[in-house]
Order: structure tokens, then sequence, then C-alpha cells
């Protein structure tokens, strides 16, 4: 039979303070272990919905991101006349071949920054219908306006409705904001392809070329187009939403990476901290052990209590940090992407994963904490732990 | 046939201090007849302590046999001696060892959670032990919110709880005033006279031992 719960429970009532410092470290080490996540899980999420299934973009194959991609002119043509585009009710092919440059602005914050500045055709808006002008207009094709996403003036305030952007010695005038509903391309700035690749002296080398296909299902024939024709060897078709899912690997997988290398070292802290603690609680105890076992309770039974213990310091713990970083969905950052160098705004984001290994996480931290405490609690020998009154 | 619950044939017991062996009991032999309160006496370090120990089955003799109801109690594992010790002996200490987290009814239920008994019946048996030693009124109190003679009662009313074979008590009266020492002797006796538990107690007190039927007093190991 087993000790009761609410023994452990009163427990900490006794012991306060001291519990509480406990609980305060796995909270604080489980609370950055969850927001390091919910970065991570933001910015793949915002640069998932960046893409359509339905979009094709093609890259050079060399290329690791849309900025170092480049394809020529002569490839476009090649492209368009590919018989998989799809065509609007006019009978145009929906098709926006993309200079994407990067330029420096100042930030409200004081201090330069990169953003994404991105050359569309007329077509990009049936491609991507779920962008809209939230305010101002769409720009004039043919002229030296642009569209600025909605994130873009928040931290920008050169690129407020109204305003001139200075871009390849040029002034070009922001005439609309744009949502493209929390994806990437709410931290870009848009603008005439044609007039862009004019500015930039780049005659007709766009970096990437995004259509829509008649059907999905035509996608693998597409590849195999790109294979087989050696004028397109050097480039390579992807899903839309499949490209800037990749885009999005590096950059979660970094903070993923450094993030759990930093609460793994805080861990240890906590870990360290649980298990003083523990061994404290266990000192304190002994002649309670003792009296315990001899009244017939086994080892193991004073096992599972001290455990049970340490288990419930980690899972009070981390229901705090769980709690703690609730506060942070939704709340939107903006930093730089490895993957196009410029700047990206994304929210933190909670999944049920995140839930649940940022449990795990602190289950282990309980258990390591606890478990050479709890191993010499039941390892007492009853006549000693008697004496120690 | 002799009425004996405890028997010790040449029960030894050293202990390891650093590479020597020091020899705490040597070779006992006695039996304790059924219903018998036997008081223990001797200076301090003659093994009083020990000797209980080996009989409550809380330690291991490092030779001889220890039958008690006719269990050689040496030979059970750790885990069955746990469950005899649960089944047949109640403990009583000097410094009560309540369990400070738990109220009264709590601790005294303590050791019936070992046993299959259902949540009423353990209900009924606390309550009842509680107020054999006059305690019932004070159930839901915590040790901190009792005297040193009313915790020992509770600690009394824990160790009859699960209606064990033997009682052992190691100087159950060594930390309280003279009124509480008098309170738990008597409550002593009548577990012995009226409910027929065998008790062993461990004392310095020759008065505590006046209310024993048999004393015997240890020096350095031996009976004397
Ligand atoms: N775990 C142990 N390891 C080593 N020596 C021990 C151990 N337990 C007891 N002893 C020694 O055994 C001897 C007898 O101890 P015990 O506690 O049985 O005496 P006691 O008669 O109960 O004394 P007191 O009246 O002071 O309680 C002492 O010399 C003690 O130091
Ligand atoms: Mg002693």
């Amino acid at each position: 039979m087993k000790i009761p719960f609410s023994y452990t429970l009163r427990n900490f009532k006794q012991r306060k303070l001291t519990t509480a410092i406990t609980i305060t470290g796995i909270t604080l080490v489980v609370f950055v272990f969850i927001a390091v996540l919910m970065m991570a899980y933001g910015v793949q999420k915002t640069l998932q919905a960046t893409g359509s299934a339905d979009n094709v973009l093609v890259s050079r194959k060399a290329a690791t991101g849309e900025i170092s991609s480049i394809i020529d002119g002569e490839t476009v043509d090649v492209i368009k006349s590919l018989p998989y585009i799809a065509k609007n009710a006019e009978g145009k092919q929906l098709i926006s071949p993309e200079p994407v440059v990067i330029i420096n602005l100042n930030t409200i914050s004081g201090g330069l920054s990169n953003i994404s500045v991105r050359g569309v055709s007329d077509k990009a808006f049936e491609l991507r219908p779920r962008l809209k002008i939230i305010e101002g207009r769409q720009i004039n094709f043919g002229t030296r306006e642009l569209i600025v996403g909605e994130s873009i003036p928040k931290k920008f305030k050169d690129a407020a409705l109204g305003k001139k952007l200075k871009i390849a010695g040029d002034f070009w005038t922001v005439v609309g904001i744009f949502s493209a509903g929390g994806s990437g391309f709410d931290s870009e700035v848009w603008g005439d392809a044609l007039q862009l690749l004019n500015a930039f002296n780049r005659s007709t080398s766009v970096s990437t070329l995004t259509f829509k296909m008649t059907t999905g299902e035509d996608f693998p024939k597409i590849k195999a187009e790109f294979e087989k024709d050696r004028r397109l060897l050097q480039f390579v078709p992807k899903i839309e939403q499949k490209y800037f899912e990749e885009q999005s690997e590096m950059m979660a997988t970094f903070i993923r990476v450094l993030g759990t290398a930093v609460t793994v070292i805080f861990s240890l802290g906590a870990v360290i901290g649980a298990m003083i603690t523990m061994y404290a609680s266990v000192a304190n105890r002994t002649v309670e052990i003792g009296t315990l076992r001899a009244l017939g309770f086994r080892r193991r039974s004073i096992l599972a209590a001290f455990l049970t213990e340490s288990l419930a310091i980690a899972i009070i713990g981390w229901a705090i940090g769980m709690l703690l970083s609730l506060l942070l969905v939704s709340y939107k950052i903006s930093t730089l992407n490895f993957g196009s160098f410029a700047e990206l705004e994304f929210s933190f984001s909670l999944s049920g994963s995140i839930v649940i290994s940022s449990l795990i996480f602190a289950v282990i931290m309980g258990f390591v904490g606890g478990f050479l405490p709890s191993v010499r609690a039941a390892r007492l020998n009853i006549v000693t732990a008697l004496r120690a009154v | 046939m002799s009425n004996s619950i405890i028997s010790l044939v040449n029960v030894s017991k050293s202990y390891k201090r650093d590479s020597f062996n020091v020899p705490v009991l040597n070779h006992l032999s006695f039996d304790v007849e059924s219903g018998e309160f036997l008081a223990l006496m001797g200076p301090s370090g003659s093994g009083k302590t020990t000797l209980l120990n080996l009989i409550a089955g809380i330690d291991r003799p490092s030779s001889g046999k220890i039958e008690i109801n006719g269990v050689d109690i040496a030979t059970l594992s750790e885990s069955s001696l746990a469950k005899w010790r649960a089944n047949n002996v109640g403990f009583v200490f000097q410094f009560y060892n309540l369990l400070p987290v738990l109220t009264a009814f709590e601790n005294v239920e303590l050791p019936l959670l070992l046993t299959k008994l259902s949540k009423a019946d353990r209900k009924q048996r606390v309550e009842f032990a509680l107020s054999v030693v006059g305690l019932a009124d004070r159930m839901s109190h915590y040790p901190k919110q009792l005297s040193g003679g009313q915790e020992q009662r509770v600690a009394i009313a824990r160790a009859i709880v699960t209606d064990p074979t033997i009682i052992v008590a190691d100087e159950p009266t060594g930390d309280l005033d003279k009124n509480s020492a008098v309170e738990i002797l008597t409550l002593l006796e009548r577990l012995n006279k009226e409910m027929k538990k065998t008790i062993i107690m461990v004392t310095h007190d020759p008065n505590a031992a006046k209310i024993a039927g048999i004393t015997k007093h240890l020096d350095k190991g031996d009976l004397v």
C-alpha cells in the first residue's frame, strides 16, 4: 500500500519557502523552454502560411534563398511556355516572375534593419488570394509605387502610408498597406517587378518565379519537365508552401537548438536545486522514514513517496510555467530571418506537442532531481534512521 | 507445552565499527509468555534497545534464533518481515514518532493503510483505538497541538490499532513529566490486563518497572 499523497502535499506546506523556491526554478526553466519552442513554431507557422499548395515556386538549384536565386529572362520565357500554368477568366497566365532585393531602413527603435522588397506582376494577387489591401490602394503598375505588409509600418516609420522610400536612388511612394494573414509576406514591401528590375539594372533577371498550377496533380509532371529540359536543368520547381516551409526550417532549427541548449543548461540549475531540496527533505524526515518502515511500509513505498514529491514539485512548476507562457500566445516579435536575411514578424504559437514536450521535460527534471535523494531515503536502515532523533 | 509467545535461543548481536566487531548482545536465551508484561532495565549502552529491535523485527541477530508465535523471524525476507511487523508488532517510541503533517486520526490510521480494510472499517478501528487512549475528541488535532502525554497516547493508539500480538515500547515515559508518565504506564497496564497484549518495555524508571510482571536486567549485553 502506498503512503498517502496528502502526506507529500502537506510536507510542502511545512517547507513553504524551499518548496516555493524549487518550484520557481522549475517554472522559469519550463517557461524559457516553452517560449523557445513557441518561437520556433511561430516562425514555422508564419512561413508555412506564406506559400500556397496550388502554386509552384521556381528557383535556381544552387540558391539557398530567394535573394541568392537568379532566373534569367530566357528561362522565364521557357517556363511560361509550359502547359501546366493556370489561366484566369481573361485567359491570362497566373504567373509572377519576381525579383527580390533587400534594402536597409531606419527602424523606429533606432538603427537599421533589412527588409525584403519583392517585385511582382499584376497576377501576383490572383496567385495569392489571401492577400488584402487594408489601407490605401493597390499600386498602379508601370509607376514607382509600393505597398507594404502590415508588419512593416510598425517597425519602420519611413514605410508608413504616404511616405516616400528611397530605393536604388529613386523615391517610391507607399500607396497601400496589405495584410497577408500573418504570413511572411506581411514583413515585405511589394512593387512593380518591371520597375524594380529597371531601377536595379537587372534587365530581365528575376529571383524566383511563381505560378499557379492548372491542377495540383500536375506537379510530378512539372518536376519531370525540369529534369528533362536542358534549359531548365539549373532550376528547381517546388510547391510554394513547401518552399517556404523549408526556408523556415533553418531558422526554426536554429532557435530550437540554441534555445534547447540554453534551457538544458538552466535546467541543470533547477535540477540541482530540486536535488538539494529533496536531500534536505530526506534528512529532515529520517526519523519519519524509520518510523514508516518500522510500521511495515516497504522501501519501495518510501521511494515512491519521495519521487512523487519531487515529481509533484516539477509538475506544479510546469503548470505555472505553462500558464505564464500562455501570456505569450499571439505576442508578435520581429527578427532577422536567416532564410531571407530580412526582418520577419511572427507570433509565439503554442501547439499540443509543445505542451507535451515541456511536460516531459519537467517530469525529467523532477525525476533526475528526486531520484538519488529518494534512493537514499529508501535505502536508510531502519534502526539507524530511528536513532537519528 | 509452555505458553510462550516469544522465544530467544542463543541470540547474539554485534555491530561492525570500522573493522572491529563490537559485541552488543551475548548469547541471550529466554522466553516470554503470552500476555506477559516484561520490563527491560539496565545501564545506558547495555543493549536494551538493540534487544527490543531484534524482537520487533527491525533488526536481525548476528546469530541465534528468535521465534515469535512459532515464526522464526530471522529467516524472513525483508518484505515478508515488513509485512510480519505490520501484522504482529505495535511500536511505542520515546519521542512518540508521530508524523507532524498528519492529524491524530491519520497517524493512527497509517498502519491500517497496509491492510485490506475498507475506509469505513479503518475509521471504526481508528476511532476505537483513540477512544481506548481517551483522545476520541482530539482526532483532527495535529501532533503540534497536543501535549507530550497526549502525543504518546496517540502513538499507543497507533500501536494497538492493528490489534498486534506484541507491543514494544522503548522508554515510553522517558520524555514525559511525572503525571503524564503515570498516565501512560496506567494505559499500558490496561492494555496488558484488559486487552491481554504482550508488552515488552525498556525503561530506566524503577517505578515504571513495578507495573511490569517481570523485569529483566541487561548489563553489557548479558542478562543478569
Ligand atoms: N547501528 C549501530 N552501530 C554500531 N553500534 C551500535 C549501533 N547501535 C547500537 N550500537 C551500540 O550498541 C550498544 C548498545 O546500544 P543500545 O542502544 O542497545 O543500548 P541501550 O541499552 O538501549 O542504551 P540507552 O539506555 O542509552 O538507550 C551501544 O554501545 C551502542 O553504541
Ligand atoms: Mg536505548
